[in-house]
């Protein structure tokens, strides 16, 4: 038998502590956002911080009752804690949005491709988000608002249920007021209060001011947003391989190893999430694929 | 089973159209059968046809990754399908038979010519399709609220 | 390969299952036991299928007296050398969790109540040799490797033996798996009983080791005759394929097959009962199983096998994408022959069959292909009209 390690002490690579290994962390903030999603800020026990590309996920683990993938929510430009935004909506996302200070959480990653978004630099970035859908795109656009001079126009196109569940509204106001980032927010169901949009997503692309001929997209949300998305977006002259999605399946491993993420010969985890619509659009459009 | 000229007039969608206006347009039309089951038309594909069912009942899909959530349906009387109408003339929805149908369905590439070869032709058509987009928009603006579901009406 | 080919009779045989014994190696090998042969220890000659063999078909298995005393004179057993290299259960890590932190004591990989590794495998047909090749490629190839597996398989001693008696099922011709053992073994053997001059084996080093076991053994050089009987039997056995399966652009033929109505013919008759992926000795896919004490503070993670047939597989928010049997039998055949070659290079498929044989709907996954192609050459348009 191998002997007894430490975690808290030893080497923090997953080489040496093998890839199903999770790394300790502490939750050191509980931030709630809306009424069923919290953001987490976690601190590693080893005290390393954990480097990420904006739109990777780690394998988040709620000891004893089991691990999710869940995008990092954070800065990528700036090492430091790591944050997760998590929405409860099943037995591990309902322990970790109950997860108080100091609780012990697992990770594991993070995996898959990222966003790119700097590979939008000299023209225009266009992020459309649904729902949950903004936490994995806010690292996206710090890291652009990190480089705001390499872009034109950055645009946010934002659709949330009701005006209770619209997310970071702090970040939507300074972007907006402080970036000059065009910020564009509409809701499902609207409230007696709210005088902002009431509508689809998809409603704001006509109105939204990007150059579709110099425009990265990257949308994310549920796959039906994303697909209406994604469409309006190439009517409107963005190039199917300029609309990058971020795609969701079944994960346990997220190291490509269990084969559950597979749609059709791409692994998720590794291919993926983030994707350019060009391949994904003749694999989305197969039934029970 | 009446043929297509004589089944039209008949039809509310048609009523208040002359006779050679109803001669063009059956001139356009083919009765078809679908399979309980079959698709009519798919998300994406160009909306080349309109249909109007005289028998079965077709479902309006939206395709989700845990299967098809159906978002309307259409029966006996019913018109199915308005983005032959509009650019880019492509649906955005599937539609599928769920009861062996027979439906008469319009050539719409046919059509569209021949309204704007036609103007009063093409508005008489027009009107008449933003009637069904106009009650099905109510009926789903209503839906939206979710009045069996929230206690108290839409999430708020 | 022929350098350093020899000759052993069965007393060599014999020697060469108690030379690996004594390199601590544990010797596995087909064993009959409850109407099939089945992977069990082997601590001499006597614990291998002497004068059995075996008829397949589709969903048909059926051992049968050869009337010689051939050794390995069957087709494939039950199982391939999956289960000892990627078993079925196997304990990631244990660990518990304290005040400030969580400690973990790695375990070793040895099977609950088994003989353990190191393992020699004795009688690798070439297609089960290839299968392993393609789990080399799948678990221990990529960025990411499965490190229980490769634990597993640095230390296992590969004793393939060429196929002399394939089955109604086989078509490793198709695949270009067989039947001599590709690149992979440290020893390859041939059995060769009918020639009159002797129940002899021909033994072919492939290794450095293999060579080192082999230099061991009481043997004699190969001479030509040696040389030509084992060509003639796997000659022989190439002409004796049970099925045949059309490789040429098959992924092409399964992506353009997405939408064919024969899913649901195939899923009339589908059980989704995940034993043609219990059985195929390349399918790799997993699920991680936690288990926690009471107090849940202990824990272990497990690898444990899973099945795209099962309904779950595919879980998401609330339902599974693949819901129908329809859908899950196409993720199943798509991969074997067309995704994983995108994935890997490869086709997932080795020909060895089992598949078709232990179905017990007895679906054969050549006789699908080939309609899937016939359908696509002559397909009509989706929609009817009156």
């Amino acid at each position: 038998m191998a002997p007894l390690a430490d975690l808290a002490a030893g080497p923090s690579t997953d080489a040496a502590r093998g890839p199903m290994l999770p790394r300790p962390f502490r939750v050191e903030q509980r931030r709630q956002d809306t009424r069923d999603t919290v953001t987490l800020v976690l601190e590693p026990l080893d005290g390393e911080p954990l480097p990420f590309d904006a739109g990777q996920f780690t394998m988040l683990d709620a000891f004893g009752i089991g691990e999710v993938p869940i995008s990092i929510s954070g800065d990528p430009t700036r090492p430091g804690p790591l944050e997760h935004t998590v929405r409860d909506v099943g037995s591990v996302t309902h322990a970790l949005v109950r997860s108080e200070a100091g609780t012990l959480l697992g990770v594991r990653g993070p995996y898959g491709t990222g966003w790119g978004a700097l590979d939008g630099a000299g023209g225009d970035l266009l992020v459309v988000a649904g729902g949950i859908g903004l936490a994995p795109l806010r690292p996206a656009l710090l890291e652009a608002l990190a480089r705001r001079e390499a872009f034109g126009r950055l645009v946010l196109l934002y659709g949330a249920r009701t005006p209770h569940d619209v997310l970071f509204a702090d970040d939507l106001r300074s972007w907006r007021d402080r970036h000059g980032v065009e910020v564009d927010v509409t809701v499902d169901y609207g409230t007696p209060e709210w005088t902002g949009r009431v509508g689809l997503v998809t409603s704001l692309i006509p109105r939204a001011g990007f150059d579709p001929r110099n425009t990265l997209a990257l949308v994310c949300g549920p796959e039906v947003m994303m697909r209406y998305v994604a469409t309006a977006l190439v009517d409107r002259g963005v190039p199917a391989g300029r609309v990058r999605l971020s795609m969701e399946r079944n994960m346990r491993c997220g190291i490509g190893l269990c084969g559950h993420c597979q749609l059709r010969e791409l692994f998720l985890c590794v291919d993926g999430p983030v994707l350019a619509y060009d391949r994904l659009a003749p694999l989305m459009a197969v039934a029970e694929l | 089973m009446r043929t297509i000229e004589q089944y039209l007039p008949d039809h509310p969608f048609f009523a208040g159209l002359d006779e050679p206006a109803v001669a063009l347009l059956a001139g356009c039309a083919v009765n078809v059968h679908v399979d309980a089951g079959r698709m009519l038309f798919r998300e994406g594909e160009p909306a080349d046809r309109f249909y109007v069912v005289r028998r079965g009942r077709v479902a309006i899909e939206v395709r989700s990754p845990t299967g098809p959530i159906v978002i309307d349906t259409a029966d006996e009387g019913d018109v199915v399908g308005w983005s032959w109408l509009v650019p880019p003339y492509r649906w955005v929805f599937d539609a599928r038979a769920v009861l062996p149908t027979s439906a008469v369905a319009f050539d719409a590439v046919c059509l569209r010519g021949k309204c704007e070869a036609d103007p009063a032709l093409g508005f008489a058509l027009m009107q008449r399709v933003a009637r069904v987009m106009y009650e099905r928009l109510q009926a789903a603006r209503v839906r939206l609220l979710d009045l069996y579901g929230a206690p108290h009406g839409a999430p708020r | 390969m022929r350098g350093g080919a020899r000759v052993l009779d069965l007393d060599g045989l014999e020697a060469l299952v108690e030379a690996l014994r004594e390199r601590g190696y544990t010797v596995l090998g087909p064993t009959v036991r409850d109407g099939a042969i089945v992977t069990g220890q082997i601590t001499g000659l006597d614990d291998l299928p002497r004068g059995w063999g075996d008829e397949q078909d589709a969903g048909h298995y059926r051992l049968r007296r050869r009337g010689d005393d051939a050794l390995f004179g069957f087709a494939s057993g039950a199982q391939s050398a999956k289960p000892v290299l990627f078993p079925a259960t196997t304990l990631i890590w244990r660990g518990s969790r304290s005040a400030d932190g969580f400690t973990v004591e790695t375990n070793g990989v040895a099977p609950p109540g088994g003989p353990g590794p190191p393992y020699a495998l004795l009688g690798v047909r070439s297609c089960d040799l290839a299968a392993i090749g393609v789990h080399d490629r799948v678990l221990a190839g990529r960025a990411a490797v499965d490190t229980d597996y490769v634990r597993q398989r640095e230390d296992c001693f590969v004793v393939a033996v060429t196929c002399g008696s394939p089955g109604g099922t086989c078509f490793c011709v198709s695949m270009g798996t067989g039947p001599r053992p590709g690149a992979g073994y440290d020893l390859a053997l041939t059995e060769i009983l009918d020639d009159g001059a002797g129940h002899r084996f021909l033994a072919e080093p492939g290794s450095d080791r293999g060579a080192d076991v082999l230099g061991d053994l009481p043997g004699s050089p190969a001479g030509a005759d040696d040389l030509a009987a084992a060509d003639r039997m796997a000659a022989d056995a190439v002409a004796r394929m049970g099925r045949v399966l059309e490789t040429d652009s098959l992924r092409d033929v399964l992506y353009a097959s997405a939408e064919s109505a024969r899913w649901d013919d195939i899923a009339t008759r589908c059980l989704a009962c995940t034993n043609c992926t219990l059985v195929c000795p390349t399918c790799f896919c997993t699920s991680v199983d936690d288990v926690t004490d009471l107090t849940g503070t202990a824990r272990e993670r497990h690898r444990v096998w899973d099945s795209c047939f099962s309904a779950d597989y595919s879980y998401l928010h609330g339902g599974s994408v693949r819901a129908s049997t329809a859908a899950r039998y196409r993720q199943w055949m798509t991969h074997k022959l067309a995704s994983w070659i995108d994935q890997f290079g490869t086709s997932g498929c080795v020909g060895c069959g089992r598949c078709i044989t232990w179905c017990p709907a007895a679906i054969d996954i050549t006789a699908e292909a080939a309609v899937l192609r016939a359908d696509l050459a002559d397909s009509l348009p989706a929609r009817e009209e009156a």
